[in-house]
């Protein structure tokens, strides 16, 4: 019925689409695109907001500790990060992100900084295999440290909600108490399955960096136990570290939210393309990337070769390239860019 | 031809054009942002708001103010859907703002020319190649005679007929263009590599027709004819305009054409400098700039292509100065002016050149192969 409805309308709107029109009266009214409205905002600790968000009606909701895209547009420009729901997976119509404002970083602090209620974001469906098994372990570990609190409290509330009867620990890190996100909420929900760890101040149940001793006073029983960690790198290297030497390894899932940092020059040659869609590698040879896929054997569509026709456009979807007419480098995964001008800064992966 | 002499410069001048326009471009990029944003997305609000209206008003077809109203509503839309809108962001103008909504890949416009089709022959071909006889397939669509590089034969005796005809019809001339039929009928491309060309046409060509001459006529009820008529008259009206506009583009007198070997192994400073003097401007205001989706702005369009079109205003004193700077031409004049040296040129080319007492045939070296029109 709605569809043929839809259909109908969609003869009438085209070649726009529906939700072309129907944005320009709000743009929470579209029916085939995804959106998000921030319903409300709290700021639980300096550098953090949290967002309350009720999506468009074709959210499909989320499993815990997944991830879902967030678009916002910066001065004219879209940008896309992914943010974990952090409440619990049970409660429809609307979910919450903690965003961490990160000192030079950009989508972080504007929403630190802009966001509001009304204000609308584009979203994408929940992805992600960091999920708890449908069959809940008896024995849970939750490890987190910073804005990786999200997808482990995003756990914690929805086992709270399943009435689970097995035993579970959170153990957090943060700099200080004042750096806990949603700290009130967090002790109502589960004081007793708390343990918080201050790497520099005292008063928390535990003090420094994450060791063995850590692990062996918060949850005694790791080693029956299914890990979900998820922080920034030194925790997290630190966890696996001892994890391994425990011979326990199978039994740590793990989340990364920081991107693996550019350390090439922009004027070498290293690093590998890879074609995805054609499953092909080659050692990047400097040439543009429109050379290097002809010369792995591809036939790209392409025209002008200089730049001006657009028809190489592609999606990278992993790592950096520099356009040759001027030097701008292109960091975000998932950017378009034109093949003809862009040559592989290191690791590089095109969607081809 | 056209004998006014070009003014040729040297290495040194060519690399330091090709390195001020550069320049030009770069600072244009580095300023784009939120204000252009908010532009293109407003040119789109009214574009939206003027369609709805005019459908809705056609409604009341039978009251002659409202047909009147509905129909120039919807007319202007569908000229800020094509040209303001739909042709720059093809050209990838707005591509930097990561926006599915208004990015080049994505967009279609309003016309049964389907987007992928003419992207290939608008951004690619004519663009890369402009005003190259035999390369650029723009000069006078494969049907006019355009250029006196093209050698004369009786077919363009109708040069006027035909010209009436692409000016009426020109959005189904600008989709057939994409076929390619003069190098169908020199046996240059073979029938069946336009498959995936025809398949798209078919498609949009169905989807346009069925929207504009059946659902929409047929959701006004009694009313059927009336809206029919409106739609085929807004239809019309866009025709014209944007024929009249990009024959102005290239086509007034002044206007230069280059042939394949002046062109080959182009510099950067070289491939500006064809596409200034390969160019036109129309003078007009800012409305007018609008309607014609900036290619009033034709010279700045042609050297940076996909930079959002309000740009061009802007930057066209710059442009201008820069030209004025290494003695070229700026071909610019007032929208009736440029639009009566077309019409000229078109009733003029109808004839043989001899006709007109100039020699007969293109002067040598201006032919190069593969001509844009062989005889039809
Ligand atoms: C699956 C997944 C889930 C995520 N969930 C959340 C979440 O729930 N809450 C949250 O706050 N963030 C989360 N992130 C991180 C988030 O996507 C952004 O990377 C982060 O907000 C920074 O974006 P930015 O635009 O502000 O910084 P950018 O402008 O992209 O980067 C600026 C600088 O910060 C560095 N940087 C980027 N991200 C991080 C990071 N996470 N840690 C340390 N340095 C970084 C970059 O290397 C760069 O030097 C998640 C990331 C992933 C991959
Ligand atoms: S081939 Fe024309 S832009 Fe890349």
């Amino acid at each position: 019925m709605l569809t043929t409805g839809l259909r109908f309308l969609e003869a009438l709107a085209t070649p726009h689409g529906v939700d072309r029109y129907l944005e320009l009266i709000h743009p929470m009214l579209t029916v085939r695109e995804l959106r998000g409205e921030v319903t409300s905002v709290h700021r639980t600790t300096r550098d953090t907001v949290t967002l309350t968000i009720r999506p468009t009606r074709r959210w499909q909701g989320f499993t815990a500790g997944q991830f879902v895209r967030v678009s916002v547009d910066i001065d004219g420009v879209r940008r896309t990060r992914c943010y974990s729901p952090a409440t619990s997976q049970h409660r429809d119509g609307h979910f919450e992100l903690t965003v961490k404002a990160h000192e030079s970083g950009l989508v972080s602090r504007w929403l630190h900084a802009n966001a509001r209620p009304g204000l609308v974001l584009g979203l994408s469906q929940a992805e992600g295999e960091f999920t708890l098994p449908a069959d809940r372990p008896d024995k849970i570990l939750l490890i987190s440290g910073g804005s990786g609190i999200t997808p482990v409290l995003s756990m914690l509330r929805t086992l709270s909600d399943e009435d689970y009867q097995g035993t579970v620990t959170f153990l957090h890190y943060a700099y200080t108490e004042a750096d806990v996100p949603c700290l009130e909420q967090l002790r109502d929900l589960a004081a007793d399955k708390l343990v918080l760890a201050y790497t520099d101040a005292a008063g928390g149940d535990l003090e420094g960096f994450f060791d063995e001793t850590h692990l062996r006073k918060a949850a005694p029983w790791f080693a029956e136990a299914q890990t979900y960690l998820c922080g920034p790198p030194g925790l997290m290297k630190g966890v696996r570290d001892v994890f391994a030497d425990l011979g326990v390894s199978d039994r740590l899932h793990t989340e990364d939210f920081a991107p693996t940092p550019i350390t090439v020059d922009a004027a070498d040659a290293t690093g590998d393309v890879t074609f995805a869609r054609s499953h092909r590698t080659a050692p990047n040879s400097g040439a543009t990337l429109l050379e290097q896929a002809e010369a792995a054997g591809l036939k790209p569509e392409h025209g002008c070769r200089m730049g001006i026709c657009f028809s190489c456009t592609r999606v990278k979807t992993e790592g950096c390239v520099r356009d040759v007419r001027n030097g701008a480098l292109s960091t975000d995964p998932d950017d378009e860019i034109q093949l003809c001008v862009s040559v592989p800064v290191g690791d590089v992966a095109i969607d081809l | 031809m056209t004998v006014t002499k070009l003014p040729k410069l040297s290495k040194a001048q060519f690399d330091s054009l090709g390195r001020e326009l550069d320049d030009l471009r770069q600072r244009v990029i580095d300023d784009l942002g939120e204000a252009d944003r908010k532009y293109i997305y407003d040119v789109v609000k009214v574009q939206r708001t003027l369609e709805v209206m005019g459908r809705g008003l056609l409604f009341a077809g039978f009251f002659p103010p409202a047909w009147v109203l509905g129909v120039t509503a919807l007319s202007v839309s569908k000229i800020l859907d094509n040209m303001e809108i739909g042709h720059n962001v093809m050209h990838g103008q707005y591509d930097w703002m990561r926006d599915p909504a208004l990015n080049s890949k994505m967009f279609d416009w309003d016309t049964v020319a389907p987007a992928e089709n003419w992207k290939h022959s608008h951004n690619y071909i004519h663009h890369t190649y402009t005003n190259i006889l035999g390369k650029d397939r723009d000069i006078g669509y494969g049907i006019l005679r355009m250029d006196e590089g093209q050698k004369w034969n009786p077919y363009y005796l109708g040069n006027p007929v035909y010209a009436f005809l692409l000016m009426a019809f020109f959005q189904w001339g600008v989709m057939l263009h994409d076929m390619e039929t003069e190098r169908l009928i020199s046996g240059e491309k073979k029938w069946s590599e336009t498959k995936a060309v025809r398949q798209r046409m078919w498609q949009k060509g169905v989807k346009q027709t069925l929207k504009d001459y059946v659902l929409f006529p047929a959701l006004t009820g009694p009313m059927f004819l009336t809206t029919l008529a409106g739609n085929a008259t807004a239809n019309l009206v866009r025709n014209v305009w944007a024929f009249s506009i990009i024959f102005c583009g290239h086509f007034p007198s002044g206007v230069q054409t280059f042939t394949e070997e002046e062109t080959a192994n182009e510099s950067r400073g070289e491939w500006y400098y064809r596409q200034m003097l390969g160019s036109a401007n129309i003078t007009g205001g800012p409305l007018f700039h609008i309607m014609s989706g900036n290619l009033s702005h034709q010279i700045e369009h042609h050297l940076f292509p996909d930079i959002p079109a309000r740009r061009y205003p802007q930057i066209a004193p710059e442009v201008r100065a820069i030209c004025e700077k290494y003695g070229l031409p700026y071909n610019t004049g007032g929208f009736s002016k440029q639009l009566a040296s077309v019409f000229t040129k078109i009733v003029r080319l109808a004839l043989p050149d001899s006709f007109w007492g100039r020699p007969s045939g293109p002067p040598a070296g201006t032919v190069g192969k593969g001509r844009a029109m062989r005889a039809a």
